[in-house]
C-alpha cells in the first residue's frame, strides 16, 4: 500500500475521522513497538517456556538462584520501606515549608533518575568503602558497609528515592486546606489532624510510590554491583546472576531467572494499578 | 434577649488590604442570621474570624460574656460548614460525623456506644439514615453537605457557621436544602450565621440579615426592614431590584428631570439619589402628579410583560412589569406614579 | 502554607526540615560530591590526562553515536504514537499506552538479555545473523537496539498526555482552512507540544547516554569498539584506575546536572505547556 494511500486511509478499526495519517502513524508505532519490545520479550517467554513451568521452578529454586532472589527481594523491600518513611517526610517538607535552598533540593530529588547508574555505583562504592567519607565513620565500630548486603541496601535506597517523593508531592499539594481547617474546628489538635486526616489520605500514594521503588530496586544493576560484594549466597543480586549465566552461555538458566523477575515486576505493577483503582473508587482520588 | 456573639471594633487586614475595618455586630441567641454582600465585602473573612480560623488585626470577639479573641479555633466549640464540604474522604460518613467526638481528650470523650447513638440520631436528623457506611465519594453534593452539617452539629457547638453552604450545588438542590436548613434550625435552635451572596436565599431564610459593604456592615435588620427601609444607598441598590435616579430635593418636592414628585420626607435638600423598585411604579390614569413615561421597548416574559420606560431625557431607563391585560406598544406614553420611594442625600 | 493559627510549631517544623535535608544530603549530595572530588584528587592535570586515552575517547564517541541514533528514532516513534493515540479513537488504546510504559517495568539486564536471546550466538536469529556476517550482539547495532528499548517511552509519555488534553480542535481548524495533514502536523501540532517534546528529548538523551545494565549485557566489553562511557567507567574502576574512572564519570554527572537544570527551567518557565503530570 503506498504511503499516499496510507495517509488518507483510516482503517476500519478506528472511528472515521477527518484527520489524516492514522494508518501511517499507527502502523509505524505498532511496528516499532513490536520490533523493539514485543518480539524480543516474546522470545524470552518462548525460551523460558521451553523449560516448562517445572523447569523454571527447578532453576528458580537452585540454592544459588534462590539466595540471589531473596537478596534482591528482601533488600529491595527494606529499601522501599525506608523510602516510604523518608520520602513522606521529604515530600511534606518540600510542599509545606519554606527554607533556603528548597528549590535546589526539590530539583535534586530527580538526581537518581538523571544520573547514570554506573556513576552512582562507583560514587556510592567509594563513599562507603572502609576508607571512604562515610565508611570511615563506621569502620572503628567494626561495621562494614561496602561489599556487604548493607551496601546493596544503601544503593537501593538511593535508586528508589524519587519514586515516593514524586508520587506523594502532587497529592499533598492538591490537599484541600479546608479539610484541615474543618478538623481544627471540630476540636482536633494539630497532631491529631495530621495523623488522622492528612496522612491517611496519603496512604494510596505512599503505597504506590513504595511499590514503584520496590519494582525498580529489584531489577537494579548498575548502581548495585560496585558496592555489593557480589558474593554468591551473601551479596549477589538476581540481575547479576542473569549476567553470569549469560556469560556461561546458559541461556535457559538466564531466561528462567529473567522470567521470575518479570513476574515480580508485573505483580508489583498490578498491585499499583489495583491500589489506584481502589482508591479512586472509594475515596474519589488517587 | 441574650446575645450569643458580639463583635467589637473588629478589623482584619491581609498585607496592605483591609478586608474588614471597624466592624460591630451583635447576634442574638438562637437566631438565624444571614451575612449578605458582594464578593470581597468581607463576609467570609468575618465568619472565619468568629470561628478562629483567622486572627483579627484589632477588636474583640465575645461568645456571650466570654472574650474568645485569643481562644484557639479548636477550643471555641463552633460548628463550621464549608462551601465545598471539606469531608474526610478516607472516612465513612459515620466516622466523619463521629470525628469531633473521637478527638476529644479521654476525660471528655463519650463511650463508643454513646458516640454511635449520637451519630445515628444525627443521620436521622439530616435525613441520611442508613448511609453511615458510605464514603463521601459515593454521595451526591447535597448529601455531602448534609453530612458536613451533621458533623458540625455532633460536637454540640455554641454557634453554627456556614460559609456559602449551598454555593456548590445546583439550583433545585439549593432550594430544597434551603428549606431543610430552616427546619433543622427551628428544631435544634442553634445560633446560626451563614454567608451568602444570593439575596433570595438570605431574605427567605434568615431572621435578620447583615448587609456587608467593603468591610463594613451597612445595615442589620429583618428582611422587611432591609427591603422597605434601606439605611444606605448601597443597601437600597444591592437588595431587591431598584433603579437609582439622580434628583434635586427641595423640601416637600423632588425634581426628577422636568417632573415634580411629592414626598413626605422633607429633611433632604439639594442633590440626592432616589431609589424606586420596578414593582413600586403604579399606572396612574389621570392622577395629578403622574409622569408621562415614554415606552421604548416591550418584552414578554412568561407570566407578564416588561416595558422599558424613559421618564425624562438624560435619565436611565426604568424597566417595570405590566399585567398582561394592559397592552402597550413602543412609542406609547404611559402615565406612571412612583408609589414608594427612598431618598438619600448625595 | 498552613501557618499561624494552626501550624505545626517551630520545633516540629525545623526537625522535619533537618531530617529531610539530612536524608537528601546523605543520599544525593554526597555521592555527587564524591564523583567530582575523586576525579580531581590528583589535580587538574591527571583529570585531563584521563581523556587522552584512546579507549576512553572511543567510548565517548560511541556514546554520542548511540544517542544520536536512538533519540531521533524515539522522537519519531513518540510523535507517531502520540498522533495516533491523541487524535483518533480506536479499541485497545489503553493497551497500547500500557505497552509503551513497558520498559519501565523491566530490569535493564533483562532488556539486554532479550536481544541476546534474539541475536546472540545461540539465539533465535543467531545463525541467520552469522550467515549475513553482520554482528549485532557484541557490536554497535546491539548497543543501539538495547538503548532504544530502554529509552523509547521517555518522549512518548511526555507528549501523549499533552496531545490528548489538547484534542483535535486546532488540527480540524487547520484542515478546514485547507492545510494538508502533514503541514497541519508541522505548523499546528508540533508547536503546541514543543516544550513537552524538548523535555522528553532531554530525559531520553540523558538515559541513552547513561544506560549501563542493558548495554553491558549486549556489548561484549570490547575495548575501543563496544564500550560506551558508562562501560568505560566500569572498566577503569575495576582496573583501580580511579581518577580516570571518576573523570569520565564526572562528565556523565555533569550531563545529569545539565539535564536536571534544563528540566527544572522548563517546568518553571513553561510548566503549562508540559504534560499534565508535570505541572506543579
Amino acid at each position: 500500500m503506498s504511503v499516499a494511500a496510507l495517509r488518507g486511509w483510516t482503517p476500519s478499526i478506528a472511528k472515521p475521522s477527518v484527520l489524516p495519517g492514522f494508518g501511517l502513524t499507527f502502523g509505524f508505532a505498532v511496528s516499532y513497538l513490536s520490533l523493539i519490545v514485543l518480539i524480543p520479550l516474546a522470545v524470552l517467554v518462548w525460551r523460558a517456556s521451553a523449560l516448562g513451568i517445572d523447569g523454571i521452578w527447578r532453576v528458580a529454586t537452585t540454592p544459588r538462584v534462590l539466595a540471589a532472589l531473596q537478596v534482591s527481594f528482601f533488600i529491595s523491600a527494606a529499601a522501599a520501606t525506608v523510602n516510604v518513611v523518608f520520602g513522606a517526610i521529604v515530600a511534606w517538607v518540600l510542599v509545606r515549608y519554606d527554607f533556603p535552598g528548597k528549590r535546589i533540593f526539590d530539583a535534586a530529588v530527580d538526581l537518581p533518575f538523571a544520573l547514570p547508574t554506573a556513576v552512582a555505583g562507583i560514587a556510592l562504592a567509594s563513599l562507603y568503602a572502609t576508607n571512604g567519607w562515610i565508611g570511615a565513620l563506621f569502620a572503628p565500630w567494626g561495621i562494614k558497609i561496602a561489599f556487604t548486603p548493607l551496601g546493596i541496601f544503601i544503593a537501593l535506597v538511593f535508586i528508589g528515592l524519587p519514586f515516593v517523593v514524586r508520587t506523594v508531592q502532587p497529592v499533598l499539594q492538591d490537599f484541600e486546606r479546608e479539610v484541615e481547617e474543618a478538623s481544627a474546628t471540630l476540636g482536633a489538635g494539630r497532631g491529631q489532624t495530621v495523623f488522622r486526616v492528612v496522612l491517611p489520605a496519603l496512604v494510596p500514594a505512599l503505597l504506590t510510590g513504595g511499590a514503584l521503588a520496590f519494582a525498580r530496586a529489584v531489577g537494579e544493576y548498575g548502581s548495585v554491583i560496585f558496592i555489593a560484594g557480589n558474593m554468591p549466597f551473601v551479596s549477589e543480586i538476581a540481575p547479576l546472576l542473569i549476567v553470569t549465566r549469560l556469560e556461561e552461555f546458559d541461556y535457559a538458566g538466564a531466561s528462567a531467572i529473567a522470567t521470575v523477575m518479570l513476574v515480580i515486576s508485573f505483580a508489583a505493577l498490578l498491585a499499583i494499578n489495583s491500589i489506584q483503582a481502589f482508591s479512586r473508587r472509594r475515596f474519589g482520588h488517587a | 434577649m441574650a446575645i450569643a456573639i458580639t463583635a467589637e471594633g473588629l478589623a482584619k487586614s491581609f498585607g496592605e488590604t483591609a478586608a474588614i475595618a471597624g466592624l460591630d455586630l451583635k447576634v442574638r441567641a438562637g437566631e438565624l442570621m444571614a451575612l449578605l454582600g458582594p464578593s470581597g465585602s468581607g463576609k467570609t473573612t468575618f465568619l472565619r474570624l468568629v470561628a478562629g480560623l483567622e486572627t483579627p488585626s484589632a477588636g474583640r470577639i465575645l461568645f456571650g460574656d466570654e472574650d474568645a479573641t485569643r481562644v484557639p479555633v479548636r477550643r471555641r466549640r463552633v460548628g463550621f460548614v464549608f462551601q465545598h464540604y471539606a469531608l474526610f474522604r478516607h472516612m465513612t460518613v459515620a466516622d466523619n460525623i463521629a470525628y469531633g467526638l473521637r478527638v476529644r481528650p479521654r476525660r471528655e470523650r463519650p463511650r463508643a456506644g454513646e458516640i454511635d447513638r449520637r451519630v445515628r440520631d444525627l443521620l436521622d436528623l439530616v435525613q441520611l439514615s442508613g448511609l453511615g457506611k458510605r464514603y463521601p465519594a459515593q454521595l451526591s453534593g447535597g448529601q455531602r453537605q448534609r453530612v458536613a452539617l451533621a458533623r458540625a452539629l455532633a460536637v454540640e457547638p455554641r454557634v453554627l457557621l456556614l460559609d456559602e453552604p449551598f454555593g456548590a450545588l445546583d439550583a433545585k438542590v439549593r432550594r430544597d436544602l434551603r428549606r431543610w436548613l430552616r427546619e433543622v434550625h427551628d428544631r435544634t435552635g442553634h445560633t446560626t450565621l451563614f454567608v451568602t451572596h444570593d439575596q433570595e436565599e438570605a431574605l427567605e431564610l434568615a431572621d435578620r440579615v447583615a448587609i456587608f459593604n467593603r468591610g463594613h456592615i451597612d445595615q442589620v435588620g429583618t428582611p422587611d426592614e432591609i427591603l422597605d427601609q434601606p439605611a444606605t444607598p448601597f443597601v437600597a441598590g444591592f437588595v431587591g431590584e431598584a433603579v437609582r435616579l439622580p434628583v434635586d430635593a427641595a423640601g416637600r418636592w423632588i425634581r426628577l428631570g422636568p417632573h415634580s414628585i411629592a414626598t413626605a420626607d422633607d429633611n433632604i435638600t439639594g442633590p440626592a439619589e432616589l431609589f424606586v423598585r420596578p414593582r413600586d411604579f403604579a399606572l396612574a390614569d389621570g392622577a395629578t402628579d403622574a409622569i408621562p413615561a415614554r415606552v421604548v421597548a416591550v418584552r414578554r416574559t412568561g407570566p407578564a410583560r416588561r416595558a422599558e420606560l424613559v421618564l425624562a431625557e438624560g435619565l436611565p431607563t426604568v424597566e417595570i412589569e405590566l399585567p398582561l391585560d394592559h397592552a402597550v406598544a413602543r412609542g406609547d406614553v404611559l402615565p406612571v406614579r412612583l408609589a414608594k420611594i427612598r431618598l438619600f442625600a448625595k | 502554607m498552613p501557618d499561624g493559627v494552626f501550624g505545626e510549631g517551630r520545633l516540629v517544623r525545623w526537625t522535619l526540615i533537618a531530617l529531610a535535608v539530612g536524608f537528601l544530603v546523605l543520599f544525593l549530595v554526597l555521592p555527587l560530591l564524591a564523583v567530582f572530588t575523586e576525579a580531581l584528587r590528583r589535580g587538574a592535570e591527571a583529570f585531563s590526562a584521563s581523556f587522552d586515552d584512546a579507549d576512553t575517547q572511543a567510548a565517548i564517541r560511541l556514546t554520542l553515536l548511540v544517542a544520536a541514533i536512538a533519540v531521533p528514532l524515539n522522537l519519531v516513534f513518540g510523535l507517531s504514537a502520540a498522533w495516533a493515540i491523541a487524535k483518533f479513537e480506536f479499541p485497545g488504546k489503553s493497551v497500547l499506552i500500557s505497552l509503551i510504559d513497558l520498559p519501565f517495568s523491566v530490569s535493564p539486564v533483562v532488556s539486554g538479555l532479550v536481544y541476546v536471546l534474539l541475536f546472540g550466538a545461540k539465539g533465535l536469529l543467531g545463525p541467520l545473523v552469522d550467515d549475513w556476517d553482520f554482528k549485532i550482539i557484541f557490536a554497535v547495532p546491539g548497543i543501539v537496539l538495547a538503548t532504544i528499548f530502554v529509552t523509547f517511552p521517555f518522549i512518548a509519555r511526555e507528549v501523549i498526555p499533552l496531545m490528548q488534553e489538547q484534542g483535535t480542535a486546532d488540527e480540524e481548524a487547520a484542515l478546514t482552512l485547507g492545510a494538508s495533514g502533514f503541514r497541519t502536523f508541522l505548523t499546528v501540532t508540533l508547536p503546541n507540544v514543543r516544550w513537552a517534546l524538548l523535555y522528553g528529548v532531554l530525559l531520553c538523551n540523558a538515559r541513552a547516554m547513561g544506560e549501563f545494565g542493558a548495554v553491558s549485557v549486549v556489548s561484549g566489553h570490547i575495548r575501543g569498539l563496544t564500550n560506551t562511557m558508562p562501560l568505560q567507567v566500569e572498566i577503569l574502576y575495576n582496573e583501580y584506575n580511579f581518577v580516570a574512572a571518576f573523570a569520565v564519570a564526572s562528565l556523565l554527572a555533569g550531563l545529569a546536572l545539565v539535564t536536571l537544570g534544563a528540566k527544572s527551567l522548563l517546568e518553571w518557565r513553561h510548566g503549562d505547556s508540559l504534560s499534565p503530570a508535570r505541572r506543579h
